[in-house]
């Protein structure tokens, strides 16, 4: 089958080399070991050449007494071969596990790690899904690769070249004619393999068109009950599901007719070779070969032999040429995500604890005092230490998360430490936006954000993020019990903290009622617990990890506004001594807080406390007496 | 499990039929090959005149396109048929799943559906295409071959009779050690992707803590933990390989020394040179099919658990049960409920619902406030029959809803869900599921009641503005106003929103009441909403409070009566209604 995709020859060096480096010793000796027993495989022509020879000779008198004494140091050297063979074999197979695995194991970890390092951007413009294929249908192409198609591929080669030798040895005209067929063999598989490849394409988007009904009609099916629309639904997708039919038919019809084409233009071959053969020995025409030897029946039969062992590896070889290419398409993808620019930090201002005098200076220590200070050396070589406070000055922000599309404008907030300021406006005001501002998930365009006096882009990343907690409203929270989810905040906290933190943050009544509390296993992105008791696992831990400044986006939105009057007490609490910054749909959340910021497409329309925003009357006053939607 | 798939062959049993038809004849042929050739090396050798071998070579060119003819049947016919297969799979398993109830559709997570239904599907389709051609030649070819050889070489054919146990043996003890650890490396590494999966989606939170370290490490772990498992299995898969070289090569040997023996002692009456190429040949392909035959095999248990997966939606019975002879018409709207409990699955510890005793009269407004977990969305998803009362009864127009034609209940009973959903396809494409034979017209009317005639007009091309998957392009309140319409588009006699204008403004929320009230007054209507002021000019309303009606009655009854509803009721308006005054 010929590929229809252009292969990369720089991916294949790239897999080859990243193999080599992987393994420098095993992959050649992989390697030698699979030339060797092609090479073995090919050897047995000479013998029965030879054999058949010795047969010929001893025939007429019957006499094996002598036969078997030419023919015992044949058998001999050959189970000698065979016995190398097969040790190269076991070798080889043994070590292409080792390798293969190795391998994968190797990719999947510096996808992993690579991945670690990208900037959020890269994961809110890629399809969680895309991202996945890497690690599942393009990493298992790789393995199809590494662990079948190239070894077999080289044994493949490898014998054709071999075969081709020992055949030219014997007869150059019959090689000739070999390979003329072989000729027809490429054409006629060429011809049929691109109708195959054809429909196996249009199969691929029959397949994506039906997984997309499927999915949203999976999604909506309680939907589809209330409206009992079953039938039409049915109808619909049941035209999806002939037309997918039709060219996974043609497309599989195709692929199957190759086989037997190759293989039979394999037996014609065979024939022909045999009757060009016979008129070679009834006509005693000379022969050019490699040997001088002239041609006999102890050669038209290895020969014939040799046939069949060279279009059968041509037909493995060609059925490998198609894994190979999905294998480098899928190798590509995985390398485009290995090579996905990782976050930059140049931040240098790196966050420690100190020690505080009595006269207020502070000293750098590794005990864990749970007092934290930015240490910050300067360009002429001396260090500062500023307490971490939590003030937070942005001046002048401008920031668009696609160029020419600016999402803020000139947005400023200056949040005293202890502070809570508050975000309000519509969808796609800007809300969220000033938060991924805040921790670098995003860079600012224009302008500039000062944390404790320092520009954060000093700050390095890792530091600047443990600094402040954050809880979002769709809440995530991993595979593992309840209190390694609260523990994720601090990893160092004790089980009595974690305790503590969830008591803050109202949750500690729900856990302690699940079936194992604490010990309670989440799985499923915590599927066993409502929204509202995923949103306070989440604020138990960006609380467990005491952070002086904290961003509740939207953090309260699935709790009940009773549930939530309950919890407010613990959140106020929480909120102490901290610089929060508050994103709510629900005016009762933020009512509470220092300063309302007002946002609307991106520019600050209004902002000061709850009472004065009434007494304003402005957008604020009609948002809260409800005249005004927010969405 | 095997057999019930079979039965969804059908109408493709005909192409599956002659798809072993014409495998067997082309292993037959297959077979004969070599002993033709035979034929043609010993005319060779022996100076046959050339007559003699053009003959036998066409004969042989004939069988080999034979052998094409059948070979290539087979490929189209095995095609057809598992092409098929997985299409009847496909449309039943979707058949099925328009047929189940809430409770079953809870039971599958929507993604695991769409997984069984493509994913499983194919490899069921592939499986079964191997099984076809492959299962049946294989063994087919391995018989045939033994025979030939036993016919053609005599004693030489003893080798099989050692080589084949052998290697069978071996065959069966790798794929008997190697199966299990496949099984449980394929878990593990299903597990180690839905971690990954976790930790993308997650991503704010991993980078938010500046777990980055702590995550590799975790995977690092993980990741090396399913090498060294993969590796062992592989490793031990691997020894097929050689194993099969060992039985080659023994083969080889042995037919090139006893068969010269015999051939020259016979001086090539019993075996000659011919027969002897030919031995290589068979022995060749009868190790060959044993080696198809173990692939098969691991390939068939591997994807047993698609089939199994397949075989669960088709097993799963519909828990709602329609009575013999339906009624089809709903007199009018009332509700009631009659000591009714409720449960989500009869392995659910805890009832959803208790005592729940309810007398909604036709034509009444009726609101539903409570606390999340508090039971209001069970409560109203009983009326249609989404999901069955565990004990108790609910009537709807004085008759058991479980006597009534399902579809008949539910045209009565439109119900706008909480996850709201909009569908690909224009905006009156969408409102026609209300209602197929609607006029523009009566479109029209009911998005002017649900206030989302407004906004669609502002859209540049209306009512056929184009509705992304997801309902992506259209605000969640406006998504809201659009799924309202869409349900009044029923007619309905009873119309319930489950917290359906959380996203809209007080105003044009009261404005929907308010159109409500004139335009539908015989329509019974439940409103669930948080919003105590969606509800307070209810001709009743309904406090929920786990699982229980906790108070029930009218506003100024309420307030004086009910802790809860007061303390809603002040908490939502303090200090609005003084500004608002």
């Amino acid at each position: 089958m010929k590929p229809k995709k252009k292969i990369n020859p720089k991916i294949f060096g790239r897999i080859l080399s990243s193999l080599y480096h992987y393994y420098p010793v095993r992959v050649p000796v992989t390697f030698l070991c699979i030339l060797f027993s092609s090479v073995i495989a090919t050897i047995p022509s000479i013998f029965i050449q030879k054999i058949i020879a010795v047969i010929e000779k001893w025939q007429p008198t019957k006499d094996w007494a002598n036969a078997g004494k030419e023919i015992f140091p044949l058998i001999m050297i050959l189970i000698a071969l065979y016995v190398l063979s097969i040790i190269a074999t076991v070798v080889y197979t043994q070590m292409m596990a080792t390798i293969t695995q190795g391998y994968l194991c190797k990719l999947r970890n510096s996808m992993f790690n690579g991945m670690q390092k990208l900037p959020i951007r890269y994961f809110d413009t890629n399809k969680h899904g895309d991202i996945m294929s890497h690690y599942t249908n393009d990493t298992d192409t790789l393995r199809e690769m590494v662990s079948q198609s190239f070894p077999a591929l080289i044994r493949s080669i490898a014998i054709i070249v071999g075969v081709l030798f020992i055949m030219l040895y014997y007869s150059v005209w019959m090689t000739l004619v070999l390979i003329l067929g072989v000729i027809a063999m490429f054409f006629v598989s060429g011809k049929v393999g691109g109708g195959s490849a054809r429909f196996f394409m249009r199969q691929q988007q029959s397949i994506g068109k039906e997984e997309g009904f499927i999915q949203e009609m999976m999604n909506g099916q309680k939907v589809v009950k209330v409206f009992h629309h079953e039938e039409q639904c049915e109808n619909d997708f049941n035209a999806l599901n002939d037309a997918l039919f039709e060219d996974s038919f043609k497309a599989h019809a195709y692929a199957n007719i190759l086989g037997p084409i190759i293989g039979n233009i394999g037996n014609i071959i065979y024939v022909l070779i045999a009757v060009v053969g016979g008129l070679f020995l009834v006509l005693n025409t000379p022969n050019l070969s490699l040997s001088g030897m002239a041609f006999s029946i102890s050669i038209l039969v290895p020969f014939l032999n040799m046939t069949k062992q060279f279009t059968g590896n041509i037909n493995q070889a060609t059925q490998q040429i198609n894994a190979i290419v999905m294998g480098l398409a899928g190798a590509e993808r995985v390398f485009a995500l290995m090579d996905e620019v990782a976050e930059t930090d140049e931040g240098y201002v790196t966050l420690v604890n100190v020690e505080v005098a009595a006269d207020g200076t502070l000293t750098e220590t590794d005990r864990h005092t749970g007092k934290w200070a930015w240490k910050h050396p300067h360009q002429d070589g001396h260090l500062t230490y500023t307490p971490l406070q939590g003030e937070v000055h942005m001046n002048q922000v401008d920031f668009a998360y696609e160029e020419g599309k600016t999402v803020l404008h000139d947005v400023s907030v200056h949040a005293m430490p202890g502070q809570k300021i508050a975000f309000v406006g519509a969808t796609g005001a800007g809300k969220t936006t000033i938060t991924n501002l805040l921790n670098r998930f995003y860079d600012i365009a224009d302008g500039k954000i000062r944390y404790d006096g320092i520009n954060i882009n000093k700050i390095k990343k890792a530091d600047l993020r443990r600094s402040m907690g954050i809880v979002l409203q769709e809440t995530n929270l991993f595979t593992g019990t309840v209190m390694e989810n609260i523990r994720y905040g601090n990893l160092n906290a004790t089980d009595e903290e974690c305790k503590n933190a969830a008591k803050l943050a109202g949750a500690d009544d729900f856990i302690t009622r699940l079936p194992e509390g604490y010990n309670t296993m989440l799985s499923g992105n915590g599927s066993n617990l409502s929204q509202g008791q995923r949103q306070l696992l989440a604020i138990a831990r960006a609380a467990v990890a005491d952070p002086p400044v904290m961003i509740m986006d939207e953090a309260t939105s699935s709790i009940d506004t009773r549930t939530e009057a309950i919890v407010q007490r613990g959140m106020d609490k929480l909120m102490e001594g901290r610089t929060v910054f508050v994103i709510a749909h629900r005016l009762s959340t933020v009512m509470n807080s220092d300063v309302i910021m007002v946002l609307d497409h991106g520019h600050v329309i209004e902002q000061g406390s709850h009472d004065e925003l009434i007494a304003k009357k402005g957008t604020y006053y009609q948002l809260y007496t409800g005249a005004f939607e927010l969405e | 499990m095997l057999k019930k798939l079979a039965g969804y062959v059908q109408e493709y049993k005909l192409p599956t039929v002659l798809t072993l038809l014409f495998i067997t004849g082309e292993a037959v042929i297959e077979t004969i090959i070599p002993f033709m050739t035979a034929n043609l090396v010993n005319e060779i050798k022996g100076g046959a005149d050339m007559s003699n071998i053009i003959r036998v070579g066409l004969i042989l060119v004939v069988m080999a396109f034979a052998s094409l003819a059948c070979g290539g049947l087979a490929g189209f016919t095995s095609a057809k048929a598992s092409a098929g297969f997985a299409k009847n799979l496909r449309k039943n398993m979707f058949h099925k799943i328009q047929g189940y109830s809430f409770e079953n559709i809870d039971k599958f997570s929507s993604s695991s559906l769409v997984t069984r239904m493509t994913t499983d599907v194919t490899n069921v389709q592939m499986s079964f295409m191997m099984m076809i051609r492959i299962a049946i030649r294989s063994p087919l070819m391995l018989i045939f071959s033994v025979i030939m050889a036993f016919y053609m070489g005599g004693s030489l054919a003893i080798s099989f009779v050692i080589v084949i146990p052998v290697l069978a043996f071996g065959l069966i003890m790798v794929t008997k050690f190697a199966m299990p650890a496949f099984h449980r490396v394929f878990k593990k590494y299903d597990r180690l992707n839905e971690s990954i999966e976790e930790n993308v989606r997650a991503m704010r939170v991993v980078k938010g803590f500046s777990r980055e370290e702590y995550e590799k490490e975790k995977f690092g772990k993980a990741s090396e933990n399913i090498r060294k498992d993969f590796t062992k299995a592989e490793k031990i898969v691997a020894l097929n390989n050689p194993l099969m070289n060992i039985c080659l090569n023994f083969n080889m040997v042995f037919v090139m020394w006893v068969g010269s023996k015999i051939a020259i002692e016979s001086a090539g009456t019993v075996l000659d040179v011919g027969q002897l190429s030919a031995m290589l040949t068979y022995g060749m392909q009868v190790l060959m099919s044993l080696m198809m035959l173990s692939m098969i095999f691991v390939m068939l248990t591997l994807s047993a658990e698609s089939a199994r997966r397949i075989c669960e939606v088709l097993d799963e019975e519909s828990s709602l049960k329609e009575k013999e002879a339906p009624l089809t018409k709903v007199a009018d709207g009332s509700i009631d409920f009659e000591n009714v409990n409720f449960k989500y699955s009869a392995k659910a510890e805890k009832n959803a619902l208790s005592d729940i005793n309810l007398h909604i009269h036709s034509g009444m407004t009726v609101g539903v406030i409570g606390g999340t977990g508090s039971g209001k969305s069970s409560l109203v998803q009983l009326i249609p029959r989404l999901y069955d009362v565990t004990e108790g009864v609910i009537r709807v127009g004085g008759i058991n809803v479980k006597e009534y034609e399902l579809s008949s209940l539910r045209d009565a009973v439109a119900m706008v869900l909480q996850k709201n959903l909009l569908f690909s396809g224009t905006i009156k494409e969408n409102l026609r599921w209300g209602n197929e034979n609607a006029t523009d017209e009566e479109l029209e009317d009911a998005c002017r009641l649900a206030q989302a005639d407004e906004f669609i007009n502002t859209f540049p091309e209306g009512y056929d503005t184009k509705i992304e998957q997801g309902g992506t392009n259209v605000s969640g309140g406006q998504k809201q106003r659009l799924c309202i319409a869409r349900a009044l588009l029923k007619k309905p006699k009873i119309l319930i929103l489950d917290d359906s204008t959380s996203a809209v403004d007080t105003k044009t929320d009261a404005k929907i009441r308010a159109g409500f009230e004139a335009y539908i007054p015989d329509t019974t209507k439940i409103i669930i909403a948080q919003r105590i002021t969606s509800v307070m000019h209810a001709d009743l309303i309904i406090i929920m409070e786990n699982g229980r009606i906790s108070a029930a009655g009218k506003h100024e009854e309420l307030l004086m009566s009910s802790e809860i509803y007061k303390e809603i009721y002040e908490q939502q308006t303090k200090g609005g209604t003084e500004n608002e005054a």
